[in-house]
């Protein structure tokens, strides 16, 4: 197929999947926020929010406290923010566009739908009681456009590259809400308290909707290791690093061409650290180390693959 | 003004009697409880919003889209009516094609003296780099998009041939199938002929101009890309026909052929149905500036590696100084008498039709040779005294770069407007295919001009379309 095509195929499916991890990340802060805790607390869960996705310095130029309010604004309909949940779905949007010839007709009518109602979605709601829904149907509608992919593409190359966005892009962000949510809960200054941990921790899992998961796996009270396990190394969770890995492989090796071995030999590699490690050796590593290690391995992959298959980021 | 009775109505005769073949859908729509088609309406548009059939106007914001207005009133066309207009298209644009074979070959026609050698030689849409080139077939149109409207009963007339890259099937066949899902009860009362299998008819007609001894040859839609106005129509005939889109930036020539980029490496090119104006198509021959063609083009399509549809200079056969001579042509080249009317055109470099015209200026419409999209344009009968006086000093000073016809009355059919249903001036634009053979699916697009009395049925002015029924019986 063409390389402009796989590139905007490739591109639709992480903008989608970014919006919804953005919406993941902004929902879980919101039920923090409700879990009673010291003040200030609360604006530091919003500015740690924005330093996972590295909007810190973004978001000073046009605010000035991290408020609630301020970081919904900047995250869910600030056009000029190329990470506003707006943004994601209108660059989803305009690729799907580029190349409404090639998805099928479903996977359009999904993606410009999605486009035409965040448009048009009211401001005010987002002030209220209907913030949780918001976030509710922004998942919602990447769940359909990913049921949609899987129930009316044809399993050839360009379903291959939108699948391969769509879990580069998850593998980045789960390590991105693994991270924060790790310093702040565990390497926090707040004195222990039983029953805020647990709701943080409980928030964390259900922000990538683990909640229900860590129960089934583990049987026990929630702990830090085993939530760090479960979304690191487990390849049953379905928004693990190792099951995004896992499909990033298998989708690149089914379009592999004379010049991939390299980008193979590499995801390849990632995947076989995930599947034969231990989350002992990660902790004594240090979590915080590994993960940065894992994204800036995510990105070489990325790169890579712009270069052996897409049109090259170098020319854009 | 208009003489409101003598215009055409093709759903009522002139005593206000229901013509035949609009029977059954006047019966239906009497029927029809008003809320029920006011829904339909309703619905019509949000599936058109939801699906993305839209154009994107120049000049707005980039990105903007909007809808063609599409009305439910359908625009039937009986059988017997339909065989006579199809055999009168399939013969001209036979003709047509002939004619650019010989314009840029031997020039039989003007060494015959039927078409004065300036009239083609210093014709803008002459391209000297086609001369002597042969291309598959023959063929030049492979594609025709000729604008028919009726003034009467039976009576029929081409305004324009559209020979370069005619834009609005797209719309043809999305309105039919919009139609049968709002109102499939109709479609059992009425035998209409089907045309959903267009993009295959298409597909097949490029494969045959393939360049010789390509047994699979693989064909590609050239588009100017997403923000183009047509881009609905590339992205979707690229679809239905089962081939790749293609930008520019996605082809390049290497030792005299043509490839895409792919994943997978440089993959050939063939067949390049291109939706691009001829300007554009190669910056190393054409406009140097032009970002969406392909460097190097025209030498491949020369050595003939690729096969272009349309081919490079159609516009030297669809030119307004060139329309007049179209029913010589068929006469020349097929030694048959037209089928279908032209518009009587007076041509004022012709001394005795200048004189004409000048003497009836309030009743013509002139037009300037080369002029587009109504631009010097004069409406007589609609024209203050001062204008028509201005445009006299102008044909004066320049006869041979205008040419006038009479004001036709174009026929009207019932459309739904704010205040109900009341008669809209209508168009129709088949498209006829060249390949090995003239085919057409039987239909084509109706365009309507929305605004009362208007006679100007293009989308950007407020035009809508309709579909398009021809009757198998």
């Amino acid at each position: 197929m063409l390389s402009r095509t796989a590139d905007h195929l490739y591109w639709m499916a992480r903008y989608i999947e970014r919006a919804e991890n953005v919406a993941r990340m902004l929902d879980v802060n919101y039920r923090m926020s409700m879990v009673p805790q010291a003040d200030g607390n609360l604006d530091a869960g919003w500015g740690a929010t924005l330093s996972i996705i590295g909007l810190e310095d973004a978001f000073r130029e046009k605010h000035e406290a991290p408020t609630m309010e301020a970081v919904l604004d900047f995250m869910v309909f600030d056009a000029s923010n190329a990470t506003s949940i707006l943004s994601c779905l209108r660059m989803a949007r305009e690729n799907a566009h580029a190349v409404r010839g090639t998805i099928t007709s479903e996977m359009w009518e999904t993606t410009n739908d999605t486009w035409l109602k965040m448009r048009d979605y009211p401001r005010w709601k987002l002030a209220g009681s209907e913030i949780g829904e918001f976030f509710e149907w922004v998942k919602f509608r990447s769940h359909l456009s990913r049921g949609v992919t899987l129930g009316t593409m044809l399993r050839d190359e360009a379903f291959h590259f939108t699948r391969m966005g769509t879990f580069l892009e998850r593998a980045d962000a789960t390590a991105r809400f693994i991270d924060v949510k790790y310093h702040m809960l565990v390497e926090g200054s707040a004195p222990p308290d039983a029953a805020v941990d647990y709701y943080q921790w409980s928030a964390l899992l259900r922000s990538v909707s683990a909640f229900e998961v860590y129960r089934k796996v583990y049987r026990d009270m929630i702990t830090p290791v085993k939530v760090a396990e479960l979304l690191i190394l487990n390849d049953q969770m379905p928004r693990s690093l190792r099951t995004s890995l896992i499909e990033v492989y298998e989708n690149l090796r089914a379009v592999s061409n004379h010049r991939t071995q390299e980008t193979e030999r590499r995801a390849g590699e990632l995947q076989a650290s995930l599947k034969f490690g231990r989350i002992e050796d990660v902790f004594a590593r240090g979590l915080h180390e590994y993960l940065t290690q894992f994204i800036v391995r995510v990105n070489d992959l990325g790169n890579r693959i712009s270069d052996d298959f897409l049109v090259p980021m170098t020319s854009n | 003004m208009e003489n409101v009775s003598s215009i055409y109505n093709e759903m009522n005769g002139a005593d206000g009697s229901v013509r035949d073949h609009y029977a059954g859908y006047r019966k239906w729509l009497s029927e029809t409880p008003p809320e029920h088609i006011a829904r339909k309406r309703a619905e019509a548009d949000l599936v058109f919003h939801r699906v993305g059939i839209t154009f994107a106007v120049y000049g707005e914001e980039s990105g903007k889209e909007r809808l063609i207005p599409f009305d439910v009133v359908p625009r039937i066309i009986p059988a017997q009516e339909w065989k006579k207009l199809a055999a009168g298209l399939r013969q001209r644009v036979k003709a047509l094609n002939m004619f650019l074979h010989d314009v840029y070959h031997d020039q039989d026609i003007i060494k015959a003296g039927k078409l004065p050698e300036e009239q083609i030689l210093s014709n803008s849409q002459y391209r000297p780099e086609m001369q002597g080139v042969d291309v598959p077939g023959g063929i030049y149109a492979h594609i025709a998009g000729v604008d028919v409207v009726r003034a009467g009963e039976g009576e029929f007339y081409v305004l324009e041939d559209n020979l370069r890259v005619p834009s609005g099937v797209s719309y043809m066949l999305e309105d039919r199938r919009m139609m049968m899902r709002l109102f499939p009860e109709l479609f059992s009362r009425y035998r209409v002929a089907p045309v959903e299998h267009y993009p295959d008819m298409l597909l097949t007609n490029l494969r045959a101009v393939a360049p010789t001894g390509i047994v699979d040859p693989t064909v590609a839609v050239l588009t100017p890309g997403a923000y183009n106005s047509a881009y609905f129509e590339h992205a979707f005939l690229a679809q239905q026909m089962g081939v790749e889109l293609v930008e520019g930036q996605d082809l390049f020539v290497s030792d005299e052929h043509l490839y895409m980029r792919t994943t997978q490496g440089p993959q050939r090119v063939d067949v390049i149905y291109r939706r691009i104006d001829d300007d554009f198509l190669d910056p190393l021959a054409f406009r140097p500036d032009s970002m969406l063609g392909v460097p190097g083009l025209l030498q491949v399509y020369r050595a003939g590696h690729v096969t272009l549809a349309n081919a490079i200079g159609t516009g030297v056969a669809d030119d307004k100084s060139i329309y007049p001579y179209v029913p010589d042509m068929i006469r020349f080249y097929l030694g048959e008498e037209p089928l279908l009317n032209n518009v009587p055109t007076y041509m004022c470099r012709k001394k005795d039709d200048l004189a004409y015209v000048l003497a009836h200026l309030d009743e013509l419409v002139v037009k300037e040779t080369h002029g587009a999209g109504g631009y010097g344009m004069l409406i007589g009968p609609r024209a203050s005294r001062d204008e028509i006086e201005s445009f006299r000093q102008r044909i004066i000073a320049a006869p041979g770069q205008y040419i006038a016809q009479p004001t036709l009355a174009l026929s009207a059919c019932p459309t739904f407007v704010d205040e109900g249903i009341a008669p809209r001036h209508i168009d129709l634009r088949p498209f006829v295919l060249s390949g090995k053979d003239i085919n057409m699916v039987p239909g084509g697009l109706t365009r309507v001009a929305l605004r009362e009395g208007s006679l100007v049925v293009n989308s950007s002015q407020g035009g809508g379309t309709k579909d398009t029924w021809i009757l198998e019986v």
